[in-house]
């Protein structure tokens, strides 16, 4: 696949004596929304560290932008365009929302370059707390900053950790259009998800992972219209 | 009325200046605690070194010209040398530690600061160096009716000048705001593309430029000496602990109080105002554990504790070498001459220390900077009594763990209160506060001199007997902390040092069980501290010293402190390998720095460590 710009292949990783991920491989197409679905522990979350060379993979290979990736420290995978919006946030809380932004920018790659401006259309919430510490914002709104300080580094694809998790549902829409909106800007994106609903609204693709491994591996609509597809993989 | 208020007012004035100095060197120490976690030893060496450049090169500036330019340019160019060592230091060392145990980090660091004093005396020698008057400002102000230097005043001006440069560097910048996100959560910023390498190696740069211009800016008013680096590096780790590790405006506020309580404390407590200074601190600590301006830290999470996993018996083998080695300790009287019987007798007291210490390190994760304090205070008690009471040495002895357990409860009650680096923080306060009363209480500890005098009863007069008596004493408290280790009490103490939060909710007290073995600890190193005094014969300050405690955590590190009977091994190769060296070279801090540096790096899992995954390896195990 030429406009393939994540590929995955017989990834392991684990965090001491533990094995977490016996061989995940998965392919991202340029432009495209993927969900990783799974349980609590299945290895979402490592999957995407392990991507990002925050937890050094173990074996396997992963190809970004035609570059082998694995084994490199994460800011290097991050200066070659693949962004990383973590689980809890991890917004940096003494600082301000437009220091944040200011610690995500990078130099951007060929297109138009992500300016505050721009992420203030996107997130409108966050354009009146500027000079807000982001230590006093909501987790919705901390949410958005992650996304909006991640896109500062203008990447190509963006690893979005659980964007759902412990959000209001009025700001789980504006989380769903905001992944949209990164798929329209042609920037593809691999998130990890336990709400289905969530990710069958912004997905084309799923993959579900199940103890370390990938068990179903197709398009989000076929998963979401057969429900015993679904019961199978995801006992919903 | 008035001669009085001027005089209070020159006395605040003067503690402004100390305060602004003090500042300006703690807080490139906190600064650099915030982004790389490391606690830098060598921060006071980096002082030091400011002040031994500044003195080589503005008087060299100043006969170009005098004038007050040239003087302050030779500060800059001095305190930009420094900052270039600090960038050293940062690539050759601290690059490699930032993921090991902070334990280990400490020790590294003060490696670095044994190897720079050597190294300062060697180019400069080991007669003090006095700076020159700065131009411009070597004249009194009168204020009131006081005199008052102008250099002083200056000084007074550049702690807040310095604090405004920061605010504006770490708002203002990209740099700035980088390492104040890095300083919350480093690895975040990785992922988002910032190189972390370049960052710490701005940090170091950064703070030991601040050291360095604190030190080269003290030429005109101390000399430069090879021992200004320990002293000041004890006063900066307080300011930054009482300011709250990390934060620059904590440090400013410490520094402060700390001037002013030194001040005005000078004038009420002549004698003891760093005993003044250290209260300040553990009371703040009591109060706010986590300093004035300080957040608390994330708990440490690691997959692996350092330490004693689980503690196993002996196997058949391992009997064996023990009874080997306990028929070296008291055959050794019949085939060596007395030095080796000295070094040996040295060596089973230095064992029960260091054992003692891996009790508290190895089991309980509390992790003692000051474990000396209570082997000298042990030995202080034992001295005194036996020279100023007159008391035989047995009830001298039995004093001995009394007053170490004494001391460890009184001080172990704040300690055990506080966590990982700023508990090891206060068991040096604590350290520094007993090693400042028995140097500065002349009448009763003799000072600097200690006093001599201090011998064993007659039976054990010899040194033979001496060490019979050693031998049966210190085998006997190893095996009774040995057996606290694997008594429920002991694993206790593990089931706390690995998480607080679920011994707790298991039911397990952790304060009280730590106190307990706090007490204990410091009871077993008093044992070894009185047995110590009276195989010298005498008993001074150095035996409560940082470099001793340091020694003692070198040998449980040498040892492995992952390994029960590791710290007995790890004394008796430390203080061999220390005896044989030291006699060599001049340059014996310089090896013992480098070795210690090396042990970290190489060996961090000590000789211990390499039997047990030696062993793993021949029974095909995975080590």
């Amino acid at each position: 696949m030429a406009d393939t710009v994540l590929e995955v292949e017989g990834l392991r990783a684990g965090y001491g004596p533990a094995e977490i991920l016996f061989g995940i491989s998965l392919k991202l197409a340029r432009g495209e929304v993927a969900a990783l679905m799974g349980r609590n522990g299945a290895g979402k979350s490592t999957t995407l560290k392990a991507i990002m060379g925050l937890l050094p993979p173990r074996a396997g290979q992963v190809r970004f932008a035609g570059q082998e990736i694995a084994g490199l420290p994460a800011f290097r995978i991050a200066r070659l365009g693949l962004g990383y919006v973590p689980e809890d946030r991890r917004v940096f809380t003494d600082l301000t929302v437009a220091e944040n932004l200011e610690v995500g920018r990078r130099a951007a790659r060929g297109h138009a370059a992500w300016t505050p401006e721009r992420l203030f259309e996107i997130f409108p919430n966050l354009a009146a707390m500027r000079g807000r510490r982001a230590a006093a914002m909501s987790g919705g709104e901390q949410q958005m900053l992650a996304i909006a300080r991640t896109l500062m580094g203008n990447p190509e694809a963006v690893l979005l950790d659980e964007p759902s998790e412990g959000l209001a549902p009025v700001i789980l829409e504006l989380m769903a259009d905001a992944v949209l909106r990164m798929k329209r800007e042609g920037i593809a994106v691999l998130l990890s998800e336990q709400n289905f609903d969530f990710a069958a609204a912004v997905a084309d693709r799923a993959y579900v992972i199940e103890r370390g491994e990938i068990r179903y591996d197709g398009s989000m609509a076929a998963l979401d219209a057969d429900p015993a597809l679904r019961a199978q993989h995801l006992a919903l | 009325m008035s001669v009085e208020f001027s005089f209070l007012l020159v006395q605040a004035l003067s503690g402004l200046a100390s305060a602004s100095s003090l500042f300006i060197i703690a807080s490139g120490l906190t600064l650099v605690f915030g982004v790389t976690r490391i606690v830098n030893f060598a921060h006071g060496s980096f002082y030091m070194l400011g002040a031994y450049v500044a003195v080589t090169i503005v008087p060299w500036l100043l006969q170009i010209e005098r004038s007050p330019t040239l003087f302050f340019v030779g500060v800059l160019i001095s305190a930009c040398v420094v900052g270039v060592l600090g960038v050293l230091m940062e690539i050759l060392l601290l690059r490699r530690i930032y993921k090991v145990p902070e334990l280990f980090q400490l020790l590294a660091t003060f490696g670095v600061v044994l190897m720079v004093q050597d190294a300062v005396l060697h180019i400069w020698g080991p007669v003090d160096i006095a700076g020159p008057r700065a131009p411009g400002l070597r004249h009194g102000v009168m204020i009131l009716d006081q005199r008052f230097p102008a250099y002083e005043l200056f000084l007074i001006c550049a702690g807040p000048v310095v604090l405004g440069l920061l605010w504006l560097l770490m708002h203002k910048t990209r740099f700035g705001v980088l390492l104040r996100a890095a300083t919350r959560d480093r690895d975040m910023v990785g992922a988002l593309g910032v190189n972390q390498a370049l960052l710490f190696t701005g940090t170091l740069f950064l703070g030991a430029f601040l050291a360095g211009l604190g030190g080269a800016l003290q030429i005109p008013r101390v000399s430069a000496s090879a021992q200004m680096d320990l002293s000041i590096i004890t006063e900066a780790f307080v300011v930054t602990v009482i300011g709250g590790m990390g934060s620059i405006g904590g440090a400013f506020l410490a520094a402060l109080l700390i001037g002013q309580l030194q001040a005005f404390g000078v004038l009420i407590f002549p004698k003891i105002t760093l005993v003044l200074v250290f209260l300040l601190m553990a009371l703040v600590l009591v109060v706010k554990p986590w300093g004035l301006l300080g957040r608390p830290e994330a708990a440490p999470v690691s997959a692996m504790p350092e330490g004693i996993a689980s503690p196993r018996r002996f196997r058949a083998f391992e009997k064996l070498l023990l009874v080997l080695a306990l028929l070296v300790a008291a055959m050794l009287p019949l085939f060596g001459d007395a030095y080796a019987v000295k070094v040996a007798t040295e060596v089973l007291i230095f064992a029960l220390a260091a054992f003692s210490l891996n009790f508290l390190v190895g089991n309980g994760g509390i992790v003692s900077f000051g474990h000396a304090a209570y082997f000298g205070l042990g030995a202080y008690a034992s001295g005194l009594l036996v020279t100023k009471l007159g008391m035989p040495m047995e009830p001298a002895l039995i004093a001995a763990p009394l007053a170490g357990g004494f001391f460890a409860a009184l001080f172990g009650f704040f300690i055990v209160r506080l966590q990982g680096i700023y508990l090891a923080m206060l068991t040096l306060a604590f350290a520094q506060i007993a090693y400042a009363v028995c140097f500065q209480w002349v009448e009763v500890t003799g000072g600097d001199n200690g006093i001599v005098g201090v011998w064993p009863a007659p039976w054990v007069a010899s040194r033979i007997a001496y060490h019979y008596l050693v031998l049966v004493v210190a085998v006997l408290g190893i095996f009774a902390l040995r057996h606290v280790i694997y008594a429920p009490f002991g694993a206790s103490l593990r089931a706390a040092r690995d998480s607080a939060a679920r011994a707790e909710a298991i039911g397990i007290d952790v304060r009280a069980h730590r106190w307990l073995g706090f007490t204990i600890a410091g009871a077993a190193a008093g044992l070894a501290g009185g047995l110590y005094a009276f195989s010298k014969g005498s008993i001074d300050p150095t035996l409560l010293g940082i470099p001793l405690s340091v020694d003692f955590l070198a040998m449980i590190l040498l040892g492995g402190m992952q390994s029960v009977m590791g710290p007995v091994l790890g004394a008796a190769a430390f203080h061999s390998i220390k005896d044989v060296f030291m006699p060599l070279t001049d340059h014996w801090r310089f090896f013992l720095g480098a070795s210690i540096i090396a042990l970290v790096l190489i060996f961090p899992r000590g000789l211990g460590g390499a039997y047990a995954s030696l062993r793993a390896r021949f029974a095909g195990g995975a080590p």
